[in-house]
């Protein structure tokens, strides 16, 4: 378990490097949670369906519920991963996806396959040897995945933060010095800007002394990057500091990419 | 290092665009054959958005462009790098493709056979020696009368047992008889330990009922019985060993210089096919045992029901040694 790793990194024959963020098993039940459910859901509506050929012969009817049955619990991942190029219902809602773990394209052998080797995963209950070598293998493989050459991946989702809300445009000091601003949109660490939106999203939740040291933790952040001159920072608080730097670290290139997130930045797109 | 993003993107999103719309255009038909322009094209928009992707790796502040970006590159590497012919559902070539993943495999599917012939010899000696091991080995309790006893309590029986439940059974056996062929093949991953195990007690059943009808002197009861379903369904699940030992061929990989993952990738096909074709063999095996094998003299001679089997056997033979051979 030591050596897990949180991400699959493939390197392509051009020197570039992609990655996947591989799903943990905490997240992968969830989604295999929703789609026991929808097993359940489509079984049962097979059922009454098959209810429905018992006026003919109840024996017709009892002889389809199984097949439905065993049909519908077997095919179910065969068919939506294949249809939907990796995903199932529960993957799609959790933003799941199966990716071949070469990066290349994923193939209906390979999900047939990851899927019939549940049978032996599920064992002896509750996904226990499955669980267990997604626990115990790099890349959180089940025995199918490990079979089938396959990971499970998250879907990338990038949503702009809402700008207007968390800092609203106003005069912005920082601005007045377009070079140093340049730096310090190139210096910041996806990381860390992504806590300060969040620290500025909760902003009104804090404790006022927790608020003051953990703006005043960012603000130091960002001034250890690039330093303005005084000019720049007169009058501003350290949270009104982080506010602007946002500002500039997003208003700059972040419009200016005019690419609407969310939609486009998906593994694949959603048909 | 990029000085001007703005202008970076202006220049470059074009080709981003351009490259996503390509990119639609094949996944959504991945059959189709591209000409050589549009090939070209793609490679073209591939390598300038992998270089694009490089130089922004300076560039860490913009999470969204970069993860777009790494999205485009990853689904046209996958594309563009993907050697293997893409997955199309042919039904001839599907029929086909499991006798010919059967052939390559000749010698998985001889070592299932051997170990079910263990386990049947290991099945014919404990009833012999001891007769009162039958409760063990045979946990079924129709099994458990004499053989004479249920030969004549059969033969004489008036009304059909099966009425009205016939396609339920047909169904349960259709289900349960799949279960064990996948469990067989997925018990492949244990280094084929579990798939031993799988065949190895199929055999020691099947080799103790043998001994128990065979002693019984009804020896053409068993085979009226067991032929007409046996003679699909004994291949099928053989077929299932056989998958199961691929797959641990390939998690071992004696003497091969190729990683691991590959060898998964070299057997993925035929295992699918092999797997998908017993499925089927067993849909009949399933339909023959509940509607013609559990009759018997007088209401289907037996010569009939062993004549169907043999038949059987034969056609089955011949497909898998000779379909689709080049």
């Amino acid at each position: 378990m030591k050596n897990r790793e949180r991400s699959l990194t493939i390197e392509t024959p051009e020197g570039v490097v992609f990655s996947y963020q591989l799903a943990t098993p905490v997240t992968r039940s969830l989604a295999w949670a929703v789609d026991a459910a929808a097993i359940g859901v489509a079984s049962s509506i097979a059922a009454k369906v098959s209810q429905a050929a018992g006026l003919l012969s109840p024996d017709l009817a009892n002889a389809l519920a199984i097949a439905l049955y065993f049909v519908i619990s077997i095919a179910y991942g065969i068919v939506l991963e294949w249809r939907w190029r990796g995903q199932t219902l529960g993957k799609r809602l959790l933003g799941l996806r199966v990716v071949d773990a070469q990066g290349l394209r994923l193939q209906l052998p390979q999900i047939a396959l990851r899927n019939l080797l549940r049978v032996l995963d599920m064992l002896p209950l509750l996904y226990l040897v499955g669980g267990i070598a997604a626990l115990v293998s790099r890349k959180g493989q089940r025995l199918g995945d490990l079979a089938a050459n396959t990971v499970v991946a998250h879907e990338r989702m990038w949503l702009t933060p809402d700008l207007e809300q968390i800092a609203p445009a106003r005069y912005n000091s920082l601005l007045a010095w377009p070079h140093l601003a340049a730096r310090l949109r190139s210096l910041a660490s996806p990381e860390a800007v992504g806590m300060a939106v969040e620290a500025l999203a909760r902003r009104d939740g804090y404790d006022p002394a927790a608020r003051v040291e953990l703006f005043g933790e960012l603000a130091a952040y960002f001034r250890s990057l690039v330093e303005f001159p005084e000019a720049a920072l007169e009058g501003l608080t350290d949270e009104q500091y982080v506010r602007s730097a946002l500002r500039v670290i997003y208003g700059g290139a972040g419009s200016a990419s005019g690419i609407t997130v969310g939609s486009h930045a998906r593994l694949t797109p959603a048909k | 290092m990029i000085i001007d993003l703005p202008r970076f993107v202006q220049a470059e999103k074009p080709y981003w665009d351009e490259l996503q719309r390509v990119l639609e255009t094949v996944e959504a038909e991945p059959a189709r054959r591209m000409p050589l322009p549009e090939i070209q094209r793609l490679h073209y928009l591939y390598e300038r958005c992998s270089a694009d992707l490089a130089r922004l790796d300076t560039f860490a502040t913009e999470p969204q462009l970069r993860a777009f970006l790494e999205s485009l590159v990853s689904r046209a590497y996958s594309e563009i790098h993907e050697t293997r012919a893409p997955f199309r559902i042919a039904w001839k070539s599907l029929a086909l493709a499991f006798p010919r993943a059967f052939r390559r495999h000749l010698g998985a599917f001889r070592l299932a056979v051997a170990v079910t012939l263990l386990g049947c010899a290991f099945g014919w000696f404990i009833v012999r020696q001891d007769p009162q091991a039958k409760a063990v080995v045979m946990p079924f309790p129709g099994l458990m009368t004499s053989p004479a006893e249920r030969v004549a309590k059969e033969e004489s029986a008036k009304a059909d047992r099966y009425k009205g439940v016939k396609a339920t059974f047909s169904a349960e056996l259709m289900t349960n008889n799949i279960r064990v062929t996948l469990m067989a093949m997925a018990a492949g991953i244990t280094w084929g330990a579990g798939t031993l195990i799988v065949l190895f007690f199929n055999g020691v059943i099947l080799g103790a009922v043998a001994a128990d009808y065979i002693a019984g002197g009804q020896a053409t009861f068993l085979a009226g019985w067991l032929l007409p379903h046996g003679s699909i369904e004994i291949p099928a699940i053989l077929l299932g060993g056989q998958a199961g030992f691929i797959l641990a061929g390939a998690l071992i990989g004696w003497g091969g210089r190729t990683s691991r993952s590959e060898r998964f990738r070299a057997v993925a096909h035929d295992l699918f096919a092999i797997v998908a074709g017993a499925a089927v063999l067993l849909v009949w095996a399933g339909l023959v045992e509940a509607f013609i094998s559990q009759y018997h003299q007088p209401v289907i001679p037996y010569s009939l029901k062993i004549g169907f089997g043999v038949c059987e056997l034969v056609a089955l033979a011949a497909f898998l040694g000779w379909a689709g051979r080049e």
